[in-house]
């Protein structure tokens, strides 16, 4: 018989001092991240789709920057801000759709079966999609500035872009969780995806809320949170420190994470069952 | 009570009643002793994943009590988990993570410093015989090897009970005959207490100290293999005559022996109800009536033959029924 053995035998043992919050969320945001990298299925359309959408639309809509009133001569630099929304709702999705599979396949019961705190499952999940929001985040900008795009904000500009990116990222991750968790079911969370999507057309993504001149299609995009964060992310690259849309920026993204966050944890509450 | 840090496991009148469904367990009594094999055996949708996933904490029972280790289910759930490794039906693993990755997770969770973490995780792997494939994906794995890592990672933390549910449904031979060695092995060398359900009956029979046999619900019998057999009685005899013109005098003749059974066409059968009557007599009573036996056998009493006597059905047909009424939504599907 080995030493593990002999130690198997003694009855009820404890194993000692359980992992701190911290520590699991360290080993959960790193099997969020190996998961991601393994899976280039995931990444792939996030990171093609957006600069796909940005191809189009700068090369198609150029003739906008004529305008009157456009705030840019460059409709790629103008168009850059959908591009980080957009990828941070794929960013949406790939949390949601993980927890959801864990559901479906039986993981979260192994985790549920370790002595698991539920902020740490939660944070660790989400820290998987922020380190997926900044390798988005990077390829974006120098995709961008490689065709030419202009970025006003200069080298500090970078790290509020992609600070910015990762809390965008964060806020609708944990929507994203929060869905996941609450129907645990990945085929669910993708069906609401199309839904999110709605919200990036029906924003201020393609051209300013100004030169909307449909007037329903211009409340809506007042009225739509979405509006806001592109305008936040494109301040950067067109304007440059524009305090305002930054704090609003950042002030949405804050309520929306914790609203995120709230949900979250409420779904997480039902779906956690154990004793 | 506080815990007693004993390994065995006490149940009584477990109840877990579902939404809109019937109760999949209707008031359990039972106990496992410390170092015991326990086989919980039944059909399909009996409520075998349910019962464990109550002892597991991880469904709360809507009434009745149980202590695990000493610990109460519902009111110890922490201390519970943590004297207990668990191997679920569905082995759930990571697809994108190596065997050695899997082991890292599940030792951190448990809060296990690193480079115990490493080397248990390691000792395990090696253990379970996957050392050759421990830094390949497990999206890769046969079923066989992904549950010896799932009975590996259920050892990590060294709990004292086991709990493996169906840990064997869909494995060829070969790995269930594997994995039950190292069940035993568990078991016999190093006093685990194991609970184990499965719907084969010589799974509970090659395995189990004591048999649960769990039919819609309730338990309907238990006892050791060997008892649960004898209860039922003695062997049956099923024999058919060279001629066929015999089969009426072969059919009174083995009537002596025991009480008819129904047989196969152009066969007779009988149970042996004395204890002195063996084959041999029987085959001297038909050679002394002067019949030729063209075939003969004996069939020993199988724990399907108890289920049968308990429930009036066959494991395997109890089992097709419990499929059918699941797809009709009579039953509420045990929780995955």
């Amino acid at each position: 018989m080995t030493a593990d053995a002999a130690a198997l035998r003694a009855p009820g043992r404890l194993v000692g001092a359980h992992a701190g919050t911290l520590t699991q969320v360290g080993y959960l945001a790193r099997r969020s991240i190996t998961r991601t990298v393994r899976q280039p299925l995931m990444i792939v359309p996030s990171l093609v789709f957006p600069l796909f959408l940005l191809a189009v639309n700068s090369s198609g809509l150029e003739a906008a920057t004529v305008l009157p009133g456009f705030p840019t001569d460059s409709y790629l630099s103008f168009a850059l801000g959908l591009t980080f929304m957009q990828g941070a709702l794929f960013a949406t999705m790939g949390a949601g759709q993980s927890i959801a599979g864990d559901i479906q396949h039986g993981f979260f019961n192994r985790l549920q079966l370790t002595p698991l705190r539920g902020r740490a499952l939660i944070a660790g999940q989400l820290a998987g999609v922020m380190i997926q929001g900044l390798i988005q985040g990077i390829a974006y900008l120098i995709i961008a500035l490689a065709f030419g795009a202009e970025f006003e904000a200069g080298p500090a500009g970078v790290i509020v872009l992609f600070a910015l990116s990762a809390l965008v990222g964060l806020a609708f991750g944990s929507i994203g969780l929060a869905i996941g968790l609450r129907t645990g079911n990945a085929e669910a969370v993708q069906g609401v995806f199309p839904l999110l999507f709605v919200l990036l057309f029906l924003s201020s993504g393609a051209l300013p809320r100004d030169l909307i001149t449909n007037d329903w299609f211009q409340t809506v995009a007042t009225l739509n949170p979405v509006s806001y964060l592109i305008e936040g992310f494109r301040s950067l690259f067109i304007t440059g420190w524009d305090g305002e849309a930054l704090a609003l920026a950042i002030g949405l993204s804050v309520a929306i994470l914790l609203f995120g966050m709230w949900a979250a944890t409420a779904a997480l509450r039902t779906q956690m069952e154990r004793t | 009570m506080e815990g007693t840090r004993d390994n065995g496991i006490e149940v009584e009148g477990l109840v877990r009643e579902f939404k809109k469904g019937p109760r999949a367990v209707d008031g359990i009594d039972l106990t496992v002793a410390p170092g015991e094999i326990y086989g919980f055996l039944g059909p399909n949708g009996a409520g075998k994943s349910t019962t464990v996933h109550m002892l597991t904490t991880l469904l709360p029972p809507t009434a009745g009590t149980a202590r695990v280790a000493g610990y109460d289910i519902v009111e110890q759930g922490p201390q519970v988990r943590d004297a207990i490794g668990v191997a679920l039906q569905e082995a759930a693993l990571d697809q994108f993570l190596t065997a050695r990755e899997h082991m890292r997770l599940q030792a951190g969770m448990h809060g296990i410093p690193k480079a115990e973490a490493l080397r248990r995780g390691d000792a395990l792997i090696e253990r379970v015989g996957l050392s050759d494939a421990a830094d390949r994906k497990v999206g890769g794995y046969s079923g066989g090897m992904r549950r010896r890592l799932d009975l590996a990672l259920a050892l990590v933390h060294q709990p004292s009970i086991l709990f493996l549910d169906e840990p064997t449904t869909g494995l060829d031979v070969q790995s269930r005959t594997a994995l039950w060695d190292e069940v035993a092995r568990l078991s016999n060398d190093e006093g685990a207490t194991v609970f184990l359900t499965t719907q084969y009956l010589e799974e509970a029979d090659a395995l189990a100290d004591r048999v649960g046999i769990i039919d819609t619900g309730r338990i309907v019998a238990e006892g050791t293999p060997e008892s649960l057999k004898d209860e039922i009685g003695r062997p049956t005899v099923e024999a058919a005559p060279l001629e066929e013109a015999d089969l009426e005098r072969m059919r009174t003749a083995l009537a002596r022996f025991g009480s008819p059974q129904r047989a196969d066409r152009g066969h007779v059968a009988v149970r042996l109800d004395e204890r002195s009557a063996e084959l041999a007599d029987v085959v001297r009573a038909l050679d002394a009536e002067g019949i030729a036996i063209s075939d003969m056998e004996i069939h020993a009493p199988t724990l399907d033959d108890v289920f049968l006597a308990k429930t009036g059905r066959r494991l395997e047909g109890a089992a097709r029924e419990a499929e059918e009424a699941k797809d009709t939504g009579e039953l509420e599907a045990v929780p995955a």
